[in-house]
């Protein structure tokens, strides 16, 4: 499945925070949004996966998405989204309660998630007994339980100390690497987009339109921490982005 | 070279001592005891000082004759007869309220028009003593049970579900927006995720709310019961018998302790994730 944004436009009343964005989301393709804080990209996110109206413009959905999804467009959050009264077994089931499925398909299914996000072990434990790192691989396995067609991941390792986010930012390319799925990745974090992202979108300071997009072509599993062609790319980013940065830091946030 | 500095003078064997302790303290520990040992001491100090006269019994009852009463309640199965009726009431009119109270919490949580209605009515209601009310009561449900259950359940009623909406308020959002964002049904939401979120607050509330209710039990009670703990305590206050008033009075103190226990347990097993 594939997502289409079309001349979108949205505000928070007086506030405009994005203005006519148009991008597209390939089948099999991670798509890494940057942009300066406050540039509407959590936003975006929030239309692409219908939590919001966009004012103006459309987003589409093209084809659909594949036998056995259960939520075609599913989001993965920076503050994970867990319910601390239930375990890390009843936090996957959780989404699965409102289908159609017997209790051992769904058994079966949180069962699948946890053991490829390498949480078997801890199926019985709360959110509270997790490191940050644990956390988000819980709800990342959440999101894998619904099979679905595009991932939505809003700064999904932003709250993690470095070198958790380095773990998981491989469980990541190792997850795509294994079953290559459809993603749009939001982040504030340059290493990310470069190391994630097929295609990068580079977004200006608010309202939020696209300054560029870049394509990195290099196969995930090849890009390495210290990489100098994708350090290259980074380093690119970084020059289109730093005035904007500069310049959003100025600004007062109710402005 | 270096080395030999570090040599130690062979002529003498280093004595061996354990290092001294010198930690501890400093960190707050539950003490159980404590309570119930301050009780138990005012109770005997009171116990001397009426039983030697420096405290007339004009004044305040004496311990051990409080205690007599007690013992006497029991052997007559006096005790059961005011206190079934009365736990009886706490039980059906808290019960009802709080459920009550439960129920319209979250719909004024979840619904700005009921927020809008509700929140001010409530408001209104809250700081009336509902013990005035209680004619208007007998008038609508009778001189019977049925006054002092709606009694107690208005009591009950009006804190319940203040704490209620404010721990539905309180619900992360996050939470909702990832179960929307999964395709869950509004039931499920407010089910799986608005009631177990607002949970913790709602239990605190009851506290207040049991309380109150055990408070307008004898209220109720003293405006026309035959039997129950309330009556019990007009009765002796009427006659000025200090002994029995001091007897119906520890036995709502008794009453409190074990709700809150109850609550304490309740949330214990509820609340296990915290």
């Amino acid at each position: 499945m594939e997502l289409e944004i079309s001349h979108v436009s949205h505000a928070y009343g007086p506030l405009a925070v994005l203005d006519d964005i148009s991008l597209e989301v390939p089948d099999g393709r991670i798509v890494c949004v940057i942009g300066p804080s406050g540039c509407g990209k959590s936003t975006l996110l929030r239309l692409l996966g219908g939590l919001e109206r966009p004012d103006a413009g459309e987003i589409r959905q093209i084809g659909a998405p594949p036998a056995g999804c259960l939520n075609p467009l599913t989001f993965i959050f920076q503050h994970f989204a867990l319910l601390p009264w239930r375990s890390v077994a009843g936090n996957v089931g959780l989404v699965l309660e409102d289908h159609r499925l017997s209790r051992a398909e769904r058994r079966e299914i949180v069962d699948d998630v946890l053991a490829r996000t390498r949480l078997s072990d801890f199926a019985r434990a709360y959110p509270r007994q997790l490191s940050g790192g644990m956390r988000q691989r819980v709800a990342i396995a959440r999101a894998l339980a619904v099979s679905p067609a595009v991932l939505l991941m809003d700064e999904p390792l932003s709250a993690l100390d470095s070198q958790t986010r380095e773990l998981l930012l491989e469980d990541l390319i190792g997850l795509w690497t294994r079953a290559p799925f459809t993603a749009v990745y939001v982040t504030h974090n340059l290493a990310e987009a470069v190391r994630l992202g097929h295609r990068v979108v580079v977004m200006s300071r608010r309202p939020g339109r696209i300054r560029e997009i870049i394509e990195i072509d290099r196969p995930l599993s090849a890009r390495a921490v210290a990489d100098p062609a994708i350090e290259a790319y980074q380093r690119r980013l970084w020059t289109l982005l730093r005035d904007e940065a500069a310049d959003a830091d100025q600004e007062l946030i109710d402005g | 070279m270096a080395e030999t500095a570090f040599e130690r003078p062979t002529d003498r064997a280093p004595t061996a001592q354990p290092v001294p302790f010198r930690g501890g303290g400093f960190a707050p520990q539950g003490r159980r005891w404590v309570g119930p040992a301050l009780l138990i001491l005012l109770v005997l100090l009171l116990e001397l000082l009426t039983a030697r006269g420096i405290i007339t019994s004009l004044t305040l009852p004496q311990p051990s004759e409080v205690l007599a009463v007690f013992e006497q309640l029991w052997r007559t199965g006096l005790l059961w007869d005011h206190l079934l009726p009365s736990l009886q009431r706490l039980v059906v009119g808290a019960t009802l309220g709080a459920l009550a109270a439960i129920v319209v919490g979250v719909l004024i949580g979840l619904f700005s028009v009921v927020r809008a209605g509700l929140v001010p009515l409530v408001a209104a209601i809250f700081p009336i003593p509902k013990i005035a009310l209680l004619p208007l009561f007998i008038i609508w449900f009778g001189i019977g049970e049925g006054s002092k259950y709606a009694l107690i359940a208005l009591g009950t009623f009006t804190p319940t579900v203040v704490a209620t909406y404010g721990g539905v308020d309180n619900v992360d959002r996050t939470l909702i927006r990832m179960g929307q964002s999964f395709g869950l049904s509004w039931f499920s939401i407010v089910w799986k995720i608005v009631l177990p979120g607002a949970l913790p607050t709602i239990l605190s509330g009851l506290r207040v709310s049991l309380a109150i209710a055990i408070i307008l039990l004898v209220a109720a009670e003293m405006l026309g019961a035959e039997y129950g703990i309330g009556a019990y305590i007009l009765e002796a206050g009427a006659l000025y018998d200090l002994e029995r008033l001091f007897a119906g009075v520890t036995i709502l103190s008794i009453l409190g302790l074990i709700v809150s226990f109850l609550i304490g347990r309740l949330e214990r097993l509820l609340l296990a994730w915290r």
